[in-house]
């Protein structure tokens, strides 16, 4: 199996803990994994990605050459638009639509959301919403994630072991919160594709 | 899994590694963060240095003890600590001594891309540049051995993608440290001319052994490939992108992978010999292309980025090295045209900003031109919508450059440096000014943290006052101002007072970084739940 995917949002984000959730899953399957982050000055409310690699075979570049990204997950909607050289034609692009508005010339969020609906497999959920109503909006990340794991050649648990490790500090209620997040988000994906 | 940053600091860790020495600087941060993350402090140093001078001479100090000892810096910070730096490598060393330098092509977080493979060579000490992060783990782990061996410092280069790549990485037995042992030479670290000029020699009579280690190196291959139209000699990281660039990864051409400097000259002079002509692939300059090409050039060609077969600017990827072999360029989707550029800005409701508002308040009957900064997140104030610095060069400059400029007649003229910064390599450059009264006001935006790279400690923290009056600064010129907005008309007038002066003054403007507060208010709550 190989799976490149593109992590997209805006520095402060959390797309590192979607990183560390795929990783962690990845690795519990005997993947290889490459996980390239954005580090120092971007981190300040610039637009920040990471490039995922998981494979069943050895991987060379940890940058994803353009057109070959299986996944797109963006925690921000023009954001999720910024990678699209690097999707592959039969690629999906997942995102978040709520926006994260820190610049004077933000396009407006109707456009976006077209723009989104050109490409031809995407998905868009109100994951800050989701997030809301479990009762933390910390959360949304994870909602995000949840939507783009059928898209990922990676059994459901191994996700939700992952997340139990990775937030297993934090507290059980953490937990918790975070796997009903990643339910609703998988969930929400898997009626879009029926 | 690793980054290759934290890769190194295991390597070194594992090879029995006494102490870190390091300013933070991205992308080498991470190197010192994994130390101090692990709570060795009773067997490991690991505390950051004022800058990376300092932490240099420290780490060299340790060698010199008979100690195992690494020291990190981001390529620029190799400038400051240059001149310990060539000198470290006519001293020799007792206990290994690895200098680790994270380079940034295409300038992601710094002021230029320069390579320090280049500072390897000029100092004449072995460069190790690995590919990978296990490759990262391994040679640091080796490294320590090859500094013991020939008695000399080892550089290992990496550069952006590589520090902030995880992977798996598998480890090797845990060593032990050294045991504390002067060197066994008494005038080994004494570089007065005569014995200098028997240590320089020294140090050149081993460059054909360090050579020779480079050819023998695993870490330098010659592989085989039957299309010998074309040789390949591929550095460092940009191995991957090669790989990348062939199905299965299989290279039809015959490629010397170069991991360890000096360079492997054989090895390049059989590559050489066997290939019609050859490319080369390397992370930064084109260092290898043009000790290749020398100064008349060579029969056959050689490819590269300085004939444009790659970019001469600007880091390597998969897509560019692919078009190096002929593929056409991506003709997939395009980046829309609403997406908007989204700049790093100063956070929300931080204290930079509000220095900002008052300064350009204070400053706007004096027109433009006349604010000079330095590194750190305050550099942001060169954007929308505070469009508040002219200058931004390097770690200590504002203080410095404004005092020239008020030399030169710019009067009144404005500094603007981060506590972090000032004493990285602002507090000597205050010591002019004060020696000559010069009419400039430094005003050190204080955030009690070197912010932009994590938010480590600052050295400045409860000493900033103190060390401008220890400095000869009046004490009734050093102003304290509180950066918020609902004091933002007190502050506007302190620094036109201060602007207005007709000497040195420093106007220290004191609130925690936003990011900091919030971690202080956690350890606060937690500690208090506990």
């Amino acid at each position: 199996m190989k799976s490149d995917i593109i992590l997209a949002g805006v520095g402060g984000q959390g797309i590192l803990s979607i990183a560390a959730s795929i990783g962690m899953a990845a690795l519990e399957n005997n993947l290889e994994v490459k996980q390239a982050e954005v580090h120092g000055m971007s981190q300040r409310g610039g637009a920040v990605q990471s490039n995922m690699r998981i494979s069943s075979r050895s991987i060379a570049s940890d940058l994803i050459p353009r057109g070959e990204a299986d996944l797109i997950i963006s925690v921000e909607p023009m954001e999720s638009l910024r990678y699209l050289p690097w999707l592959s034609g039969q690629g999906w692009l997942i995102t978040n639509i709520n926006p994260f508005i820190n610049i004077p010339d933000y396009p407006d969020l109707d456009s976006l959301k077209e723009t989104i609906k050109d490409v031809p497999n995407h998905l868009f959920l109100d994951a800050d919403a989701i997030a809301s109503d479990l009762g933390s909006k910390k959360v949304s990340n994870m909602v995000v994630l949840g939507a783009a794991t059928p898209y990922i050649d990676i059994p459901y648990k191994s996700f939700e072991d992952g997340i139990r490790k990775i937030f297993g500090r934090k507290g059980e209620e953490i937990v918790r919160l975070n796997l009903e997040a990643l339910r609703i988000g998988r969930d929400l994906a898997e009626a879009d594709g029926n | 899994m690793l980054l290759g940053d934290e890769a190194i600091a295991r390597g070194a860790l594992d090879a029995g590694m006494s102490g870190i020495y390091a300013y933070p600087g991205t992308p080498s941060t991470e190197i010192t963060e994994y130390v101090q993350s692990l709570g060795l402090k009773d067997r490991v140093h690991s505390e950051w240095s004022a800058n990376e001078k300092t932490a240099m001479e420290s780490a060299l100090g340790m060698s010199y003890a008979g100690k195992r000892s690494m020291v990190c810096m981001k390529h620029v910070g190799l400038n400051v600590a240059a001149d310990p730096f060539m000198n470290s490598a006519i001293t020799g060393v007792n206990g290994g001594m690895v200098i680790a330098v994270a380079d940034d092509p295409s300038m992601h977080s710094s002021q230029n891309e320069q390579d320090s493979r280049y500072f390897g060579k000029f100092a004449m000490i072995p460069v190790l540049e690995p590919s990978n992060q296990q490759e990262a783990y391994d040679m640091t782990y080796e490294a320590f051995d090859l500094s013991e061996r020939y008695s000399i410092p080892v550089m290992i280069r990496i550069t952006t993608r590589l520090a902030h790549s995880r992977s798996g990485v598998e480890r090797r037995d845990i060593k032990p440290q050294n045991k504390l042992k002067t060197p066994e030479n008494p005038t080994q670290f004494i570089l007065l001319p005569g014995m200098a000029r028997k240590s320089y020699k020294k140090l050149v009579e081993i460059q054909p052994d360090l050579e020779r280690e480079s050819a023998d190196s695993p870490f330098n291959s010659l592989e085989g490939g039957e299309d010998t139209s074309l040789g390949i000699i591929v550095a460092g990281l940009a191995y991957n992108y090669l790989l990348e660039s062939f199905e299965e990864f299989k290279v039809p051409h015959p490629v010397l992978k170069i991991s360890q400097y000096p360079l492997p000259v054989k090895l390049i002079a059989d590559l050489y010999s066997r290939s019609d002509e050859i490319l080369v692939i390397e992370e930064g300059y084109p260092l290898i292309e043009e000790s290749l090409n020398g100064v008349l050039g060579r029969e056959k060609k050689i490819h590269g980025r300085l004939d444009g077969t790659l970019p001469r600017v600007g880091e390597l990827n998969p897509d560019i090295v692919r078009q190096a072999f002929g593929a056409a360029g991506y003709e997939g989707l395009k980046v829309p045209g609403l997406v908007r550029d989204r700049p790093p800005a100063l956070c929300k409701g931080c204290s930079h900003s509000d220095v900002y508002y008052a300064l350009n308040q204070a400053m706007a009957a004096y027109g433009n031109g006349r604010v000079f900064s330095d590194i750190g997140c305050y550099t942001l104030g060169a954007l929308p919508p505070y469009n508040a610095i002219d200058t931004c060069v390097d770690m200590g400059a504002s203080i410095t450059m404004a005092k020239g400029a008020a030399d030169a007649g710019l009067i009144p003229s404005v500094c603007v440096i981060g506590d972090s910064t000032f004493i990285h390599s602002g507090m000597t450059g205050l010591l002019d000014a004060v020696r000559e009264n010069s009419p400039i006001t430094v005003i050190i935006s204080d955030n009690s943290t070197t912010a932009m790279t994590g938010g480590q400690e600052s050295h400045a923290e409860g000493r900033l006052e103190s060390i401008c009056i220890g400095l000869g600064v009046p004490a009734d010129h050093i102003r304290m101002l509180n950066p918020l907005k609902k004091h933002q008309a007190d502050n506007v007038r302190i620094l036109e007072e201060e602007v207005a002066h007709k000497g040195i003054s420093v106007v220290i403007a004191e609130r925690d970084c936003v990011h900091r507060l919030r971690k202080k208010r956690q350890q606060k709550k937690s500690n208090s739940n506990t």
